[in-house]
């Protein structure tokens, strides 16, 4: 990580120095604040949209089937009916919850138990630090999405199933950026006093690692929630995801195909409902990495056109 | 150790006195530590003895790679060595363990030498230097105890109590280095180790940052060990002198004795490229230049490592380890005797110590 | 050098053994494929005979071990849908693929090359905050809704190219290959782009471009090789999502290459042409990242005296 000394305010400084409000941060990068305003509805959507819709998303009403979308047909045909007549708004909306009720624990599950294997693995080093990076290595070398159909199949899909099986997929990816910031940091100066002190590992772990490792531990989650949920879609379209009567939007997808002629909202809605999502994840994501730099933390009050050098994907984020 | 100011009767004199006390405080004998393996084995130390008295100061010195961080890290039980032994107040450290190895933990500390890199910078003054009390819960159990005892700390270092909420970046250097040490006393330790704790500090800051060591020296009564390159300042805050060269010790004995009439060629070089310190006048008022560079670590020269750069070598320097000689009128009379390796000493006036194995 | 290759190939062995292993067993935990292939009046005479033949009443480690001693004499066992040998129908299928993804693969590093150095250029001006938007939209596109969009507008809508199928002249490559590469362009247009950065905003480059167009080209020609590192790790990275992207892409659009003999045999519990399948993707992904290593340590000799992560 970068050394505080180099910050550019370190001439004169107040005698207390309080982080930048987040919000007024956030609010002078517009792209971020749309991301985030358009992250946060989604989320709403999810956790509450369940209890304003009803039964909707599944109330069969074949007389309406196939209706495109239009502004005459009440709130609920703003987006169109499908086969059966259900609302798509509805659908989507009860979708939500079920993509975000995988994508999150599971990114939660394996945020947590990668960081946790990676941070120990890379303060001790040796053996320890060796086995973990072949794990790590194993399983992130073959393609997740077959080793989830195989073990969906194997297991039968059911939403915890999914969210297992992608959270094991996905550890190795907090465990390979746990494991270099803890190698990286194991030998600084301040990690050396505490040893002088006889702190026990784990101590110094929680104490010095994790707070310096935490920002890009997110930032990497951040855009994995982003890798989560396209799989879990591809999954549900492949049909070996959420299963019927549970609605997800890869599943929409799949089943709005074959009306692809007929009634091409089925399929082509849920899909821009994803990539609103992902992309806005992923915004918030570059953001997110510069905000919680301290040594970074300056460029984002210039005007973006000084800012400078943009975060890349980190290569993990892409297998 | 007190946690309030002694009076010490030989306060009088700047550099303290060392009070007669049979068992050395620090006892290092014979220690080896090498790194890495096959051709890229690395030789630390090899064979280095050092001792130290309660209530000493020990000036370490030499140049960069010399093996003066690794012997520091040893002594504070941060490397085991690979052989030889290290007694603290008569205790093996590295045979410790649990709770009795915790305990001697609180007798020994260190400054480091990078301010900047040795304070945590998410860490306010009062929580880098109470940081040791939340492994040794016992010495300052309560909260307000633990902020009294930061004030106290703060203020035996020259710093304000409102600086206990402040983050190192709003400090200066010398500032940071003054956190360090409060830091270091947290324990109440019997021994700090200072690695070149004034290096990377202003001249002017440096001078104020070593009498803050000093003041602690006399009203605290710790013992130091003093690791630096820089002589000057080594000769004003040490009792005694060790210099290594390539991870041995090729020089030791009472500071005004290396300082002044030095045995080795290499201090001889050293003092000579600070005149105000030479007062032997072995240069004849001229720096000596050693020839060519420091050999690598991996390749260490045979018999006299020194060889490759002295002026006075000779084949029987390549061919045998030299020997450890003793100043005359050192030894045997209570003091601290001046020991070197050299085949050929500077100055008159020495004997082989063949019989003491003692200096390696 | 043959040291280094020799380290790299016994520690990629070990994953690829762990990795077929866990598909042998988890494959044979799917059930016995007997249901699916005998009709349901089969009787329990008929069953017994089925599983026999095929060695599925065997304990697991019999099976594997009879696996093993077949896949020495280059025997993968048949296929239980086909009847045909199991190494052939995954040799039929692999060019496929193969195809498929090293067009694709070719595209995004040229694509991500031109596109990378043109927002590179002029940082933060308009070209390069509209490629790090198209960049970071590619990148999170699903790829079957990309697909089907694809087939919506230029298939139903438009009927400029066919909506599946592999009859056809040149067209019908054209949506598959977009939908495979949108995610690998998306990503390495980002990656050239922040390296190229790195290399061009370096005092004496600037010098160079006040200079002309000559010292500008040789300057970009250097800062292009610089990039060439981390492109080809991230390239190598990618292989592993390409082979995702081709089970949806060839799923979607009917194309007979791995990934979709993979999911039918996962399916139907075709257990032989599964494990050979995922054998040779396998290997080919172990040499593939291997011949990356080589790379790199051809340009860079630091990297072959570093032990490999």
């Amino acid at each position: 990580m970068t050394d505080l000394a180099s910050r550019p305010t370190d001439a004169v400084t107040p005698s207390r120095t309080r982080p930048p409000r987040w919000w007024l941060l956030l609010g002078r990068d517009r792209g971020a604040a749309v991301a985030a305003v358009v992250l946060a509805l989604v989320f709403l959507v999810a956790v509450f949209g369940r209890l304003f819709i009803g039964d909707r998303a599944v109330r069969q009403d074949l007389g309406a089937s196939l209706r495109p979308p239009s502004l005459d047909q009440g709130f609920y045909g703003l987006l169109g009916t499908d086969v059966l007549g259900r609302s798509v708004l509805a659908r989507l909306v009860d979708a939500a919850g079920t993509t975000l009720s995988v994508a999150v624990p599971a990114v939660l599950c394996s945020l947590l138990i990668g960081s946790a294997l990676g941070m120990w693995a890379g303060y001790h080093g040796g053996v320890r630090e060796n086995v973990a990076m072949r794990v790590a290595d194993v399983i992130l070398s073959f393609p997740s999405l077959l080793i989830a159909v195989v073990v969906l199949y194997v297991f039968a899909p059911s939403a915890l199933n999914i969210v297992l099986i992608l959270a094991v997929a996905r550890i190795p990816v907090y465990l390979r950026t746990a494991r270099a910031e803890s190698a990286e940091l194991r030998s600084r100066l301040f990690v050396d006093a505490a040893r002088t002190f006889g702190t026990p590992s784990r101590h110094i772990i929680v104490r010095h690692i994790l707070p310096i490792a935490l920002p890009t531990l997110l930032t990497v989650a951040t855009l994995d929630f982003c890798f989560v949920m396209l799989t879990e879609s591809s999954l549900s379209f492949l049909g070996i995801g959420i299963q019927p009567p549970d609605v997800s939007w890869g599943l929409m997808v799949a089943q709005g195909r074959q009306y692809l002629q007929t009634a091409w909202w089925i399929a082509v809605l849920p899909g821009v409902a994803i990539v609103l999502t992902t992309v806005s994840a992923t915004v918030l994501a570059a953001w997110v990495r510069l905000a919680t730099d301290p040594a970074q933390r300056w460029r984002l009050t210039l005007p973006r056109k000084r800012r400078g050098d943009r975060a890349a994907v980190p290569p993990e984020m892409i297998a | 150790m007190p946690e309030t100011p002694l009076p010490d009767a030989t306060a009088a004199d700047p550099r303290g006195g060392a009070p007669a006390t049979a068992r050395p405080l620090l006892d290092v004998s014979g220690v080896t530590k090498s790194f890495g393996h096959g051709r890229r084995r690395l030789t630390a130390l090899d064979g280095v003895d050092v001792t130290l008295r309660r209530g000493e100061t020990l000036g370490l010195v030499g140049e960069s790679g010399c093996g003066k961080s690794t012997l520091a890290r040893v002594v504070l039980g941060l490397e085991r060595p690979d052989s030889g032994t290290v007694r603290f107040d008569g205790t093996d450290p590295f045979a410790l363990k649990g709770k009795e190895l915790l305990a001697w933990r609180r007798r020994v500390q260190m400054v480091f030498q990078d301010p900047f890199a040795s304070l945590n910078a998410r860490m306010s003054a009062a929580d880098l230097i109470g940081e040791p009390w939340r492994t040794h819960r016992d010495i300052v159990p309560t909260a307000r105890d633990r902020e009294r005892r930061v004030r106290e700390l703060l203020s035996l270092v020259g710093l304000r109590e409102s600086d206990a909420y402040r983050y190192p970046n709003e400090f200066s250097g010398g500032q940071r280095q003054r956190i360090g040490i409060a830091r270091a006393l947290a324990l109440g330790p019997d021994l700090i180790v200072c690695d070149e704790p004034v290096s990377a500090l202003d001249l002017s800051v440096q001078a104020q940052v070593l009498n803050v060591l000093s003041e602690l020296r006399e009203r605290l009564g710790v013992s130091y060990v003093f690791i630096s390159h820089d002589l000057s300042v080594v000769r004003y805050i040490s009792d005694r002198v060790t210099v290594m060269y390539l991870g041995k010790v090729i020089e030791h004995g009472r500071t005004e004795d290396v300082f002044d009439r030095p045995l080795h060629p290499y201090t001889a070089a050293l003092m000579s490229a600070a005149p105000a310190l030479d007062v032997s006048g072995a240069s004849n008022g001229e720096e000596i230049r050693l020839r060519g560079e420091i050999p690598s670590p991996f390749d260490i020269p045979s018999g006299c490592r020194f060889r490759t750069r002295c002026w006075k070598s000779e084949e029987r320097c390549a061919e045998h380890a030299p020997p450890a000689v003793t100043r005359d009128g050192t030894a045997d009379t209570g003091q601290e005797p001046h020991q070197g390796l050299c085949h050929f000493p500077l100055g008159a006036g020495t004997t082989e110590a063949g019989v003491r194995p003692r200096v390696g | 050098m043959g040291f280094f290759l020799r380290k790299r190939v016994v520690s990629s062995a070990i994953p690829l053994v762990f990795v077929v292993l866990g598909v042998f067993c988890l494959a044979r935990l799917t059930g016995n494929p007997v249901d699916l292939y005998l009709p349901l009046s089969a009787t329990a005479q008929q069953r017994a005979e089925f599983s026999a033949a095929h060695g599925f009443d065997d304990s697991i480690a019999v099976q594997l071990w009879d696996y093993l001693a077949g896949a020495a004499h280059l025997d993968f066992g048949t296929s239980l849908r086909t009847g045909e040998s199991a190494g052939s129908m995954v040799l039929q299928a692999f060019p496929v693929t193969l195809q498929l993804a090293g067009v694709t693969m070719l595209l995004a590093i040229l694509g991500a090359l031109v596109v990378g150095s043109l927002a590179a250029y002029r940082p933060n001006s308009l070209v390069d905050r509209i490629a790090g938007l198209l960049s970071m939209t590619a990148a999170s596109i699903p790829d079957f809704w990309f697909a089907i969009m694809g087939v919506l507008v230029f298939g139903v809508g438009l009927d400029l190219l066919p909506t599946s199928g592999t009859l056809g002249g040149p067209e019908i490559w054209v949506l598959p290959i977009a939908t495979l590469l949108i995610r690998p362009f998306g990503v390495l247009v980002q990656v050239v782009r922040g390296s190229m950065v790195g290399a061009l905003s370096a005092p004496y480059v600037k010098v160079a471009r006040s200079k002309g167009a000559d010292a500008k080209r040789v300057v970009f020609g250097h800062a292009l090789r610089n990039s060439a590192t981390p492109v080809l790790t991230v390239a190598g990275d990618l292989t592993v999502g390409l082979v995702n992207g081709a089970v949806v892409v060839e799923t979607i659009f009917g194309w007979p290459g791995i990934g979709k003999l993979m999911i039918d045999s996962i399916l139907q519990r075709d257990f032989a042409v599964l494990q050979a399948a995922v054998l040779l993707t396998a290997v080919t992904i172990f040499a593939l990242n291997i011949l990356v290593d080589v790379c790199h340590a051809l340009i860079d000799p630091r990297v072959r005296q570093a032990v490999p992560a």
